[in-house]
């Protein structure tokens, strides 16, 4: 039977060595990271179509398979954006065009996880986190911490995960730091003396509280909420309001790609090596081409966020954005698309090969798609992602191939890092 | 371990109230399910066919308008139609808390939360994004405490659940409609959460092939220009569907009963009734439930041809239901248990804004926005989904800042103690009552231990 992702952690859990356990529960001491390249990596969750995002117009059967998604044809106004002869990309895209001039925006095309045939989000999300083959052995723990794992010298402040929910992606022993921007924690200091108090007993509570106050204090946030907040007058209807009113702002105004991606910026141009987020809404039953826009937008603003934020950083950090399937090759009854199976993945940033489609183009005849209804996958993303990680942190390929992604074949990936 | 009052409530119900006598044992915890529903009746909230007029009468003023070339005064109209809507979320929200915070039979509240997750929906574009909770009043609530299968009959024809899982325009590639509409086909979405998530579960032995026939199936499934359900015999397939080796239909269009027998075959399933139990047990005892009380829920689903009741029984009379730390409430409880426990009777309703400061936003940032789950497997249930580092922010904020908004006089934190716990507080949480520097601290102190956060 598969040991599922919940399986796995309810029962580290019951076994008294919680997953948040003990990695911030010391003041963070400054991370003496053992590289100076940076590796941003974000979950499209959902199942982007990677047909619709990076066009092969070239492909002689690629308009016909996409008639009634919405989409405009090349040179239209509104249309996708030239990528060459044979590609474009979605018109939502447009503003990373000049990263793609400048080389720092590329695709891999025609990726999958081994994952087939079912085609459950949450199952392939599980499977792309977890850098398996396939659910046999039981998932433990996430790509990402395998490689932190490997890794002498991870200290908390290296990775971070950002975000409002935990990824299966960080999860593992080697520390990681969950926060999201939105988060404030500000209260008088016997209160928080005796929260902690309060929360000893309880492994789960203690270890995250301990997590939160550090967080919160790194951010800066705190002082803002006491400065008009329930430290005035607690007992005070109008100031609790104000508070509850201040906290309020403070999330919404740091709610959002941007904010997440700005986070990010500031951990990373310090002592963090690593980040991850996730981008949700790619799942487009319908409506094909306007459906992508809002994520892509979402995406666009994300990766020029991290450019700007970064300055001189962004020469030394690659971003690989990507997703558990692709979708369906023709498009449905509704305008849309169904889950499907290979896929694409983005890379954007200073350290990587990009003004490149990279991946051997399958076609689109019936005969290429994968049961005669999916683009069918040239490569294993988990090999790219390797390549990636092998460039930037000069990793050996047998870590790679044994440990981070247990019993994969580097072969396909690849140049992706310059 | 067996029933406890104090337990019950807590556990399986919306907490403990200082105005509400916990059932002295499980046969009077249950019959309070089967007796009128009280906590509706003092709260309302729109079903889904009140709900559905203000889209019709929407359309009627656009097509006016276009009649009439009155399009500004049509857009204003919409967007204060919107701007109810979205106001009366608000109120339901509202309404939905106020019937945790009151009610003497939370269990039917938690149950309306879980089967509402499970067939999790969301509102897709205009005035449907507010329409989850008349969907949950309609389609939901009247059947938690009946058959499984009636349940899952009166989802799938829901306008809510069809237009989130793309089924209203699904269509038999061989019907006679799309014989005239080339590109009008068939979509998977709703057959495969059907198998994956409302019945079989993932584990449950389907195939893609189980998948496609299903979705072949239920073509016809569809909305009226009125968000009504209706069912459209024009775009069926013909023929005979097979679906887990049964064959449903014969050679002429599809019909509704066609699709009625193959939900009600689905929900028989043996599968059904172990996804249906494991996923009760992991939302009500623990995440990783004793396999003997599982199986005790499952048999007693099968026994009884899918009736929820017996299934409820074998739980509450299971020992394994009542042992455990208990789940970390998910932020809903944990806001609607806060509220029963500090006696809250009302709530600002028609104030939008302070519902949004005082409710939504702190939902948001605990980690459950209002009805807004991120897919169609709804809310996770792992004790570590919600108390990450900013989820936990976001209780210990609403704490200490909301409670002394809501309530005139606080009370003393030493009495509340007894008040909001099922059992006696641990020594260093009593002690941090005493101590704490005011009412306010105290409380939040109270709300935030482990012994209030789990159930």
């Amino acid at each position: 039977m598969e040991t599922t992702r919940r399986q796995f952690l309810t029962r580290s859990l019951a076994a008294g060595c919680s997953l948040a356990a003990s990695p911030l529960v010391a003041p963070v001491a400054i991370a003496s990271a053992p590289w100076e390249n940076r590796l941003v990596v974000v979950i499209l969750r959902g199942g982007m179509d990677g047909l619709g995002v990076v066009q092969p117009w070239g492909d002689p059967d690629f308009a016909t398979l996409r008639a009634g998604s919405g989409m405009r044809e090349r040179g239209q106004p509104g249309g996708p954006v030239e990528l060459g002869d044979y590609y474009a990309m979605h018109s939502a895209l447009a503003p990373l065009l000049p990263l793609w001039q400048a080389g720092e925006l590329g695709f891999v095309n025609a990726v999958s996880t081994p994952y087939r045939n079912r085609r459950s989000h949450f199952d392939g999300q599980d499977l792309l986190e977890a850098g398996l083959a396939d659910f046999g052995p039981g998932i433990r723990d996430g790509w990402l911490n395998r490689m932190l794992q490997a890794v002498p010298g991870i200290e908390a402040e290296t990775a971070y995960t950002i975000g409002a929910s935990g990824m299966l992606l960080t999860k593992g022993e080697a520390p990681v730091a969950e926060w999201s921007p939105q988060a404030v924690l500000a209260m008088s200091p016997q209160a928080r003396r005796l929260m902690e108090e309060v929360m000893h007993d309880d492994p789960l509570f203690r270890d995250v509280l301990a997590e939160a106050l550090t967080l919160s204090d790194s951010g800066g946030y705190a002082a803002m909420m006491q400065s008009g907040g329930m430290d005035g007058s607690p007992d005070d209807m109008l100031g609790g309001m104000a508070a509850v009113r201040q906290s309020a702002q403070l999330a919404r105004d740091n709610a959002g790609a941007e904010h997440v991606a700005r986070f990010a910026a500031d951990r990373l141009r310090g002592d963090a090596r690593i980040a991850a987020f996730s981008i949700n809404g790619w799942d487009t039953h319908a409506r094909q081409d306007a459906a992508l826009r809002g994520p892509l937008e979402q995406l666009a603003q994300m990766i020029l966020t991290l450019r700007d934020g970064l300055g001189p950083v962004w020469a030394k950090t690659g971003v690989i954005a990507m997703t558990e399937f692709g979708r369906t090759a023709r498009i449905n009854g509704t305008g849309g698309t169904d889950h499907g199976t290979g896929g694409t993945m983005v890379l954007a940033g200073g350290a990587l090969r990009g003004g490149v489609v990279h991946g051997d183009w399958p076609g689109l005849t019936e005969a290429a798609l994968y049961q005669g209804r999916d683009l069918m996958p040239t490569s294993d993303v988990r090999a790219q992602a390797a390549a990636v990680m092998q460039g930037l942190f000069g990793l050996p390929r047998d870590v790679l191939e044994r440990t981070v992604f247990p019993g994969l074949d580097m072969g396909g990936a690849g140049r992706l890092v310059l | 371990m067996s029933y406890s009052p104090r337990r019950a409530e807590v556990r399986f119900g919306c907490g403990l109230s200082p105005a509400v006598v916990p059932a002295g044992d499980a046969a009077a915890f249950l019959a309070r399910l089967k007796q009128p529903d009280e906590a509706a009746r003092r709260f309302p909230v729109e079903t889904f066919d009140e709900f559905r007029v203000r889209i019709a009468e929407q359309r009627e003023m656009m097509a006016e308008a276009k009649a009439t070339g009155t399009r500004n005064k049509a857009a204003k109209d919409a967007r204060r139609a919107r701007r109810d809507a979205r106001l009366d979320e608000q109120r339901w929200m509202a309404q939905a808390l106020l019937r945790r915070a009151t009610t003497r039979d939370g269990f039917r509240e938690r149950l309306t939360a879980f089967w509402a997750d499970h067939f999790t929906v969301v509102g897709k574009g205009g005035l449907l994004r507010f329409g989850e909770l008349p969907y949950v009043e309609q389609s939901i609530r009247p059947h938690v405490a009946g058959r499984f299968g009636d349940m899952l009959k009166a989802v799938a024809t829901a306008p809510m659940m069809l237009r989130y899982l793309d089924q209203e325009r699904s269509t038999g590639p061989n019907s006679a409609f799309a014989a005239r509409h080339p590109g009008a086909g068939v979509n998977e979405n709703l057959a495969r959460e059907m198998l994956e998530l409302h019945t079989l579960g993932v584990d449950g032995g389907y195939s893609q092939t189980d998948v496609s026939e299903l979705a072949l199936l239920l073509a016809g499934l569809s909305v009226d220009a009125e968000e009504g359900f209706t069912f459209r015999a024009r775009v069926t397939e013909p023929g005979a569907q097979r679906v887990l080796g049964v064959s449903y239909g014969s050679d002429g269009p599809g019909s509704l009963e066609e699709v009625h027998a193959a939900l009600d075959d689905l929900a028989r399933h043996p599968a059904t009734a172990a996804h249906l139990a494991r996923k009760l047990a992991v939302h009500f005892v623990g995440d990783e439930p004793d396999a003997g009380l599982v199986a005790a829920m499952a048999s007693a689903y099968r026994d009884s041809d899918g009736a929820l009741m017996p299934v409820y029984a074998a739980m509450l009379a299971h020992p394994a239901a009542w042992s455990g730390a208990g789940n970390v409430k998910a932020p809903v409880d944990y806001m609607g248990s806060a509220l029963r426990a500090l006696s809250v009777g009302a709530l600002p309703v028609r104030q939008a804004d302070k519902l949004a400061v005082l409710l939504s936003q702190p939902l948001e940032l605990m980690g459950q926005p209002w009805m807004y789950p991120e897919g169609p497997d709804g809310w996770p249930e792992r004790d570590e989904d919600w108390i990450t580092p900013q989820g936990l922010a976001g209780r210990l904020q609403w704490a200490l800042n909301v409670p002394q908004v809501l309530v005139e006089v606080l009370p003393d934190p030493r009495g509340f103690l007894s008040v909001a716990l099922p059992d006696p507080a641990p020594e260093a949480l009593r002690f941090a009552a005493g101590a704490a520097e005011t009412r306010a601290e105290g409380i939040a102190l109270i709300l935030a231990s482990p012994a209030f956060q789990r159930m």
